[in-house]
């Protein structure tokens, strides 16, 4: 089993979560986060005032899958969340060694 | 401290020893009192409409401009200080500033309005018309409350609440007064039936009132009256925790703009509702105000757009309220055009006061008190010798004993209106650092550094103005 964690732009949030529906994925967990990589920040300008803003607002979505989907997983979340342009995020995988289903109890892939 | 009370105490008596009992003047027997019911309900209406500029106006145009853990101090400030300034008013402030006194305190004889009954009148600006003196009591009520609470916006976010209060009632005595009956006390136009009679009505009047300082709604004693006092402040305070260093950032522009636009709309109370009729110049400083605050509104966004890359909300309504400042003291005096071209002046103006003149001397006015009632009064009170002249549109002046438009020289007005700058500068600026100083000392201007940290709101008010 695998954790894949996505970072991408918030307003591709939705196109992430159906192609992940569609190929079967049945639960994801979504966060709202900020963060900087490569795009740069902007500028707010308040009066005289001016005020770098370092942190980008993302979506942090994260979901756990079976070894074999990976891969599929990992293209849909790159297809739906693609827009071409710096800051569209990156995506993380890590091994996952343990599942547990609080309602059943039941563990592993059966967990899934 | 001793020493600080002393002066004060000294300044108290100085200011109040020429003070007389003696009752205005009378009307001169000629004249009958006309009192007409549609004045007396449009003045009713333009002073709820000034209270609306206050509350909730103001307090949301500079709360919004705060970080969200001092918005509420901000709205509790103007809505306290409001409420203490009417009371004031009622004990003495009215007495103080529009009865006869000498040329910089009223006097006595209507403490605690005392002998105002229903029928008591209050001159207009035409012969023979009057208004109820009840309404006039409240309609100068809320220019009373409006002018300290503008001041705020010059050390928000780091001033004890307590220590607000103590400054308030020292400046609303020492300064706004003594500037309302300097700028407008006068005998009334009935008074002014010969010239003769004008000489000796004249000498009753307010001290620039004499000097021929035009100052139709209050540009002098409302704006740059407070925008002194708040320069006064936000240097004697000094500068936030993180100024130039941490996002101080406005926590919401939106409200930001539903104040300025209550303030905008509130505006037509102040300036309108200053011609105390409801007649053919009412409705010209109706216009005049409505122009300058659009003048100023595009001058401020356009400018901006050109030199920072962007028209921000911010920007504009900043402009406009600027645009209400300078047209403040003309509106009475200027024509359209002269409206439009001061409200552009004011509005770009402005807009380099907060942008490049605020971050040339470094001082932090955390909510443009001076950059925009300070500047902007300034810019309207010289600008109102120019746009009054008939020559550019204007009105000119009225002699009340021709009866007539008098003759108009620009440049004599000109160092009239010096006058009024000056005078409101020097005492404003006077008055305030000594309030400043003695309120430092009895009970200290500053918050600790924990509480400002923490914001205003729950070390000072016990509460959070947003549970998200």
């Amino acid at each position: 089993m695998k954790l894949i964690t996505a970072i991408v732009k918030p307003f591709k949030l939705d196109d992430v979560r159906e192609a992940l529906s569609d190929m079967g994925v049945s639960g994801v967990t979504v966060t709202e986060v900020k963060g900087f990589g490569r795009q740069k920040g902007h500028t707010e300008l308040y009066r005289g005032a001016e005020y770098v803003v370092d942190f980008l607002p993302k979506a942090k979505v994260e979901v756990a899958v079976a070894d074999q989907l990976v891969g599929q997983a990992v293209e849909a979340i790159t297809k739906a969340a693609n827009t071409g342009k710096i800051g569209d995020g990156k995506i993380f995988v890590t091994n996952l060694e343990q599942v547990v289903r609080i309602r059943t109890g039941e563990t592993g892939d059966e967990a899934l | 401290m001793k020493h600080f009370l002393n002066i004060f105490i000294l300044i108290a008596l100085l200011g109040f020893a020429g003070f007389t009992f003696a009752e205005p003047t009378a009307t001169a027997a000629t004249v009958t009192p006309t009192v007409e019911k549609g004045d007396t309900a449009w003045m009713i209406m333009a002073t709820v409409l000034v209270i609306l500029m206050v509350i909730p106006g103001l307090a949301l145009f500079y709360g919004g401009m705060v970080r969200a853990k001092n918005m509420l101090s901000v709205l509790m400030q103007v809505f306290v200080i409001f409420s203490m300034m009417a009371v004031l008013w009622a004990i003495y402030g009215y007495s103080i500033a529009f009865t006869e006194g000498n040329a910089f305190f009223g006097g006595f004889s209507k403490l605690f309005l005392i002998g105002i009954t229903p029928e008591s009148l209050a001159a207009t600006f035409s012969k023979g018309i009057y208004v109820p003196e009840y309404i006039y009591v409240a309609f100068q009520l809320t220019f009373a409350g409006i002018t300290p609470a503008l001041i705020i916006g010059a050390f928000a976010e780091r001033v004890k609440f307590s220590a607000i209060l103590v400054f308030m009632l020292i400046w609303f005595t020492f300064a706004y007064l003594p500037m309302a009956h300097m700028v407008w006390f006068w005998a009334g136009p009935d008074a002014y039936t010969d010239a003769k009679a004008a000489e000796t009505a004249g000498a009753t009047a307010g001290f620039l009132f004499q000097k021929g300082a035009l100052d139709f709604a209050g540009g002098t004693v409302v704006h740059i009256n407070a925008g002194i006092a708040g320069l006064i402040g936000c240097l004697l305070v000094g500068k936030r925790i993180g100024f130039n260093k941490e996002s101080l950032a406005p926590h919401s522009v939106t409200l930001t703009m539903v104040g300025a636009s209550l303030l905008w709309v509130g505006w037509f109370g102040f300036n309108v509702g200053s011609n105390l009729e409801a007649n053919g110049l009412a409705a010209l400083v109706f216009v005049n105000t409505l122009l300058a605050s659009a003048a100023a509104t595009l001058a401020w966004t356009a400018a901006e757009w050109i030199v920072r890359g962007k028209p921000s909300m911010l920007g504009g309504a900043s402009g406009a309220i600027a645009g209400l400042v300078a047209i403040t003291p003309a509106c009475g005096w200027s024509g359209p055009m002269g409206a439009i071209i001061l409200g552009i002046v004011a509005g770009a103006a402005c807009f380099g006061a907060v942008t490049s003149l605020k971050s040339m001397l470094g001082y932090d006015d955390s909510l443009d008190a001076f950059g925009v009632h300070g500047i902007g009064g300034i810019i309207g009170a010289l600008g109102t010798a120019i746009v009054a002249s008939p020559s550019l549109g204007g009105t000119g002046v009225w002699d009340y004993v021709a009866n007539g438009v008098a003759e108009y020289s620009m440049s004599t007005q000109f160092i009239s209106q010096l006058w009024g700058v000056m005078v409101c500068i020097i005492w404003s600026g006077t008055v305030s650092f000594i309030a400043f100083k003695f309120v430092d000392i009895m009970i200290g201007l500053r918050v600790t550094e924990e509480s400002e940290r923490v914001g205003l709101d729950i070390s000072e008010h016990g509460e959070t103005a947003y549970h998200v």
